[in-house]
């Protein structure tokens, strides 16, 4: 079923990781991506883990959850794992048959670079698991707030991320809908050709793109008629305040990216 | 033997997940040829997730749906074969309709049957005429129209499958009162024509004492009460409990026994109770 896909869904909570400032989190996810990506050697790489685990743990987000959101990318996975493993010629041959070379070097990059991926995954993950899409646009909307100064609407799209955010889980709820209401009338999404597919798909595009377009108006009106105008002059609800658990945490993100750079010096022979 | 019958009939959804949720459990039900079932319950009390299992759309996480005797699961080709012996009219169902014209919408289900063009059409124009869809109607766009049209043309398009059991979820739900008497008829229509059976998810109570042979009443994932239209409307507190209630009309009578008058307990359509103050009156019985 389309509910069983976790990709960027909010898992409420009231653990810490929950609670940070939505802001600092966002920032933290950066500084994680680029600490990923600074990494080199088992120990770097070791480091990145144990902050994974450690979010994970602190967040009780659990290892079911965390493999789930992984499914839907696990191709990329493979497809990296096996384009470098053929494709990196190193010096010490393992495997050697017509074309096909394998070398010490290409599964060791090809290892480091599945895990690169999976820890980007699941890092990015976490932060959609842990805050809520409005947080998150909040978060965003003041972050980026700098920028109107220049012109940038940023408010404006703020809201349109957070109306479209707010409406994926409903699109879904509806999807699902449509699709039993259709499979109920005999039609098949599951097997036949790719034509035959293709075609299943139009019943259920049709009736959604309707909807959907019908929900629009519908909320444009009902934003109209309470006044909403953009955002010049509305203050929040919710202003947003960075705690001493935001400050430790900026802290220890940047802790984390000059350990990288040290353990990127840091090598035993080829790993 | 039941036509359609479940035995302890369980589904959790997300199960292993923080959103894990018994929607029913341990559900017995059967129901025989030309039957027609209500299913009362307040809402998320697991009437929905129940219907949805009777056709196979979901597969149930412990249990059996068997119809005509055999398991809906037990292999693809009569999972797909129930499917269309047993035809659910979600809620709502106007929203599923994409076609270009009317007739087009009715004929996807028997399209999907792979029938002869011939008895499609044979089948459409029958489905239409237990709707109230007739000639130039039918090739409009679904789109033109009116709400009470548009739910009906959808009923036509399960109808059209000649289900033996038809399932539907609120059909009356936002209607004006002639649209919901005309959505009744045409589901009597169908029954008659075909001594269908016939299982109706419904809030109405005014309706659904007046039509059906036998209430099933759910309550949190479990069926709580069965019975016939006087039997359950006659357990006015536990309905109250429950969030449902009685018909007004037995409401009213019950009040008027209260008040000292002999009125008999299992009053709940208008004109039973006009006939119990007729004969309270020593009038004779009104054809």
């Amino acid at each position: 079923m389309l509910k069983d896909i976790t990709l960027g869904q909010f898992f409420p909570g009231n653990t810490i990781v929950h609670r940070l400032d939505p802001r600092v989190k966002l920032l933290l996810t950066l500084v994680y991506i680029t600490a990923l990506f600074i990494a080199q050697g088992l120990l770097g790489y070791i480091l990145m883990l144990a902050v994974l685990l450690t979010c994970l743990s602190l967040s009780k987000i659990g290892p079911k959850t965390v493999l789930r959101g992984l499914r839907p990318v696990i191709i990329i996975i493979l497809l990296t794992v096996i384009l470098n493993v053929f494709f990196i010629r190193g010096e010490t041959v393992l495997f050697e048959w017509r074309f096909i070379v394998i070398t010490r070097e290409g599964l060791v990059t090809a290892g480091f670079m599945a895990s690169r991926l999976i820890m980007l995954i699941i890092g990015t993950f976490l932060l959609t698991y842990t805050t809520s899409p409005i947080a998150l646009t909040d978060g965003l909307e003041q972050m980026l707030n700098p920028l109107k100064k220049i012109k940038l609407p940023i408010h404006e799209l703020a809201m349109m991320m957070s109306i479209a955010l707010r409406f994926i889980p409903t699109l879904i709820e509806e999807t699902d809908k449509i699709m039993s209401a259709q499979k109920a009338r005999g039609i098949d999404f599951e097997t036949g050709g790719l034509i035959s597919r293709a075609r299943a798909v139009v019943p259920l595009i049709i009736p959604l793109f309707i909807s959907a377009f019908r929900r629009a108006d519908e909320l444009a009106t009902a934003m109209e008629s309470r006044c909403y105008h953009g955002g010049e002059g509305r203050t929040r609800m919710k202003t947003l305040k960075a705690a001493w658990q935001d400050y430790t945490a900026l802290l220890l993100g940047a802790g984390i990216i000059a350990a990288v750079i040290i353990l990127r010096n840091v090598s035993f022979g080829i790993l | 033997m039941a036509l359609l019958k479940t035995q302890n009939l369980t589904h959790t959804y997300s199960a292993g997940t923080p959103f894990e949720r018994v929607a029913i459990s341990g559900i017995d039900f059967s129901v025989e040829q030309g039957e027609y079932v209500g299913i009362i319950g307040a809402t998320g009390s697991g009437k929905s997730t129940f219907i949805q299992h009777l056709n196979g759309l979901i597969k149930p996480t412990s249990g059996q749906v068997l119809f005509a005797g055999r398991d809906i699961h037990e292999s693809k080709s009569y999972t797909r074969e129930s499917r269309f012996k047993v035809g659910l009219v979600f809620q709502y169902p106007e929203y599923q309709l994409f076609e270009a014209t009317v007739f087009e919408d009715i004929a996807f289900g028997p399209k999907n049957m792979k029938l002869p063009e011939d008895e499609v059409k044979e089948r459409v124009l029958e489905a239409a005429g237990f709707a109230g869809l007739h000639g130039a109607l039918l090739e409009k766009s679904p789109f033109e129209l009116s709400g009470g049209e548009k739910r009906r043309a959808a009923i036509a398009g399960v109808i059209a499958m000649r289900p033996e059991v038809l399932i539907l979820d609120e059909p009356t739900a936002g209607l004006d009162p002639r649209g919901r008497e005309e959505i009744i008829r045409n589901i009597m229509n169908y029954k008659n024509a075909h001594n269908a059976t016939i299982i109706m998810v419904t809030h109405d109570m005014e309706e659904i004492a007046r039509s059906v042979d036998r209430i099933v009443l759910f309550h949190s994932g479990k069926v709580t009460l069965e019975g016939t239209p006087a039997q359950i409307f006659a357990e006015n507190k536990l309905l109250g409990e429950l969030g449902l209630s009685a018909p007004k009309v037995t409401l009213v009578a019950e009040r008027l026994r209260e008040l000292g008058l002999d009125i008999h307990r299992d009053v709940f359509t208008v004109e039973g109770l006009r006939e119990e103050l007729r004969r309270l009156r020593g009038e004779p019985a009104h054809a």
